[in-house]
């Protein structure tokens, strides 16, 4: 039978541990027992593709999603998926999440006294190209309170969700921006121990991407695990 | 060149505005083949509470033990309706049920087949990653053969095991707990 090439193993630190005692959600949901380390089968080096027709040609302008425009600074945030041994992964399924520019989800639980926007979801998904890359036109998001401890502020963000070309490589991160006072004090992006991990989650401006009279562009790549070897290729 | 996959961070509270839009809780359409099955269970965490923000994916291979996925060359028919991806999200209650059809058996580590399994990847606030589990079914005798579950001690199997229903022999139920005595086993895929 054919081995099985296995996805590599992070290097210590530059991935989050479940339990983090200054991050108080953690706290109750965090797994207590030691996991299973497994090897790799065929079911987690396979996993769902999607097609790009998946995704609707509106999805990827979260500006042009009701009739009017959404309030705040319009920015475009583009950047390639690839894996550890820079490949680029095209038709990946990018999404993406966040608040609007009052720092307001438009989620039945976020009670924050921001105002809602008529004009905006936060809601946005895109397949990449051939080259891996992906674009979204957004808004900047606001900074909000939560009730992690007193006084407490997310950095403005927005939330990124790929599948990548197995299972094993299913990966949910945020992505920051750059100069924001409020980075060094949050308990969640302080949770990869690593700094030079942690600080790849923010942006760089890009003014290869800025488009004049319209939007600042922001860059930022998702690296997704890449497999050891690969022996089943020429 | 070398590269260093991205750090994983917290799906946070209001995930649900970005995964709804892909929300599968049937992952079969007739003309499917396979033993039509539903899963129901509960999400809950350390204080026994349930989990109201939860949401599960499942990957699974078809009834021939076929993923369609194109790094699986095994010699088995693709079902063309049949993809295996579900995404299922809890309700207040903490509750969730998805339906779709038992999987063959698939190729394992030891030259064996593994048990019929569903892969299964565990999103919520609190989570800085996924959390990755299996569900194994009931009444199934390749499960005492197969090589993951006897990576895990015998004591815990059985939260790996989805469990038969009075009264209806198509609906299992499966929970996810988080910790405590009854804690589910979860894998450690290095993410």
């Amino acid at each position: 039978m054919k081995s099985v090439a296995a996805y590599r193993t992070p290097d210590p630190g530059t991935q989050p541990s479940h339990l983090h005692s200054s991050y108080i959600s953690s706290l109750k949901r965090a797994p207590t027992k030691p996991q299973v380390l497994i090897p790799y089968t065929l079911s987690e080096v396979t996993g769902p593709l999607f097609r790009p027709e998946i995704v609707a040609p509106q999805a990827s302008d979260l500006t042009r999603q009701h009739s009017g425009e959404p309030l705040g600074e319009r920015i475009i945030v583009s950047g390639r998926v690839l894996d550890e041994n820079s490949r680029p992964l095209a038709d990946t399924l990018v999404e993406i999440w966040q608040a609007n520019a009052a720092g307001r989800y438009l989620h039945e639980i976020d009670q924050h006294k921001a105002p809602l926007d008529p004009n905006f979801t936060g809601c946005g998904q895109a397949v990449t190209d051939a080259e891996g890359r992906y674009r979204f036109v957004t808004i900047r998001p606001g900074e909000y309170p939560w009730r992690n401890h007193y006084n407490a502020w997310r950095p403005a963000h927005i939330h990124f969700s790929v599948f990548g070309p197995a299972f094993a490589t299913r990966l949910v991160t945020q992505m920051y921006f750059p100069g924001d006072p409020l980075i060094p004090f949050d308990p969640i992006f302080n949770c990869t121990a690593d700094e030079k991990a942690r600080n790849r989650l923010i942006s760089l401006f890009d003014w290869d991407t800025t488009m004049p009279d319209y939007a600042l562009g922001y860059r930022f790549d998702l690296i997704l695990r890449g497999r050891e070897a690969t022996p089943m290729e020429e | 060149m070398s590269l260093q996959a991205t750090t994983s961070q917290t799906v946070g509270p209001f995930f649900r505005i970005g995964f709804q839009w892909l929300t599968r809780d049937n992952l079969v359409d007739e003309g499917v083949s396979g033993e039509r099955v539903a899963i129901q269970g509960r999400v809950v965490d350390g204080d026994g509470s349930p989990v109201p923000d939860a949401i599960l994916e499942i990957w699974q291979a078809n009834a021939h033990g076929k993923y369609a996925h194109p790094d699986d060359t095994q010699d088995k028919p693709l079902e063309p309706a049949f993809d295996g991806f579900g995404r299922v999200p809890v309700n207040r209650e903490g509750m969730f049920r998805f339906a779709t059809i038992k999987p063959g058996p698939v190729p394992g580590p030891n030259g064996k087949e593994q048990a019929p399994h569903l892969l299964v990847s565990v999103f919520m606030r609190g989570l800085q990653r996924r959390l990755v589990t299996r569900i194994y079914f009931p009444d199934e005798p390749r499960s005492a053969e197969d090589f993951i579950l006897n990576l895990v001690e015998p004591a815990r199997r059985s939260t790996l095991i989805a469990k038969k229903t009075a009264g209806d022999v198509a609906l299992l139920e499966w929970n996810v707990v988080l910790q405590g005595p009854e804690e589910t086993v979860f894998f450690d895929l290095g993410l």
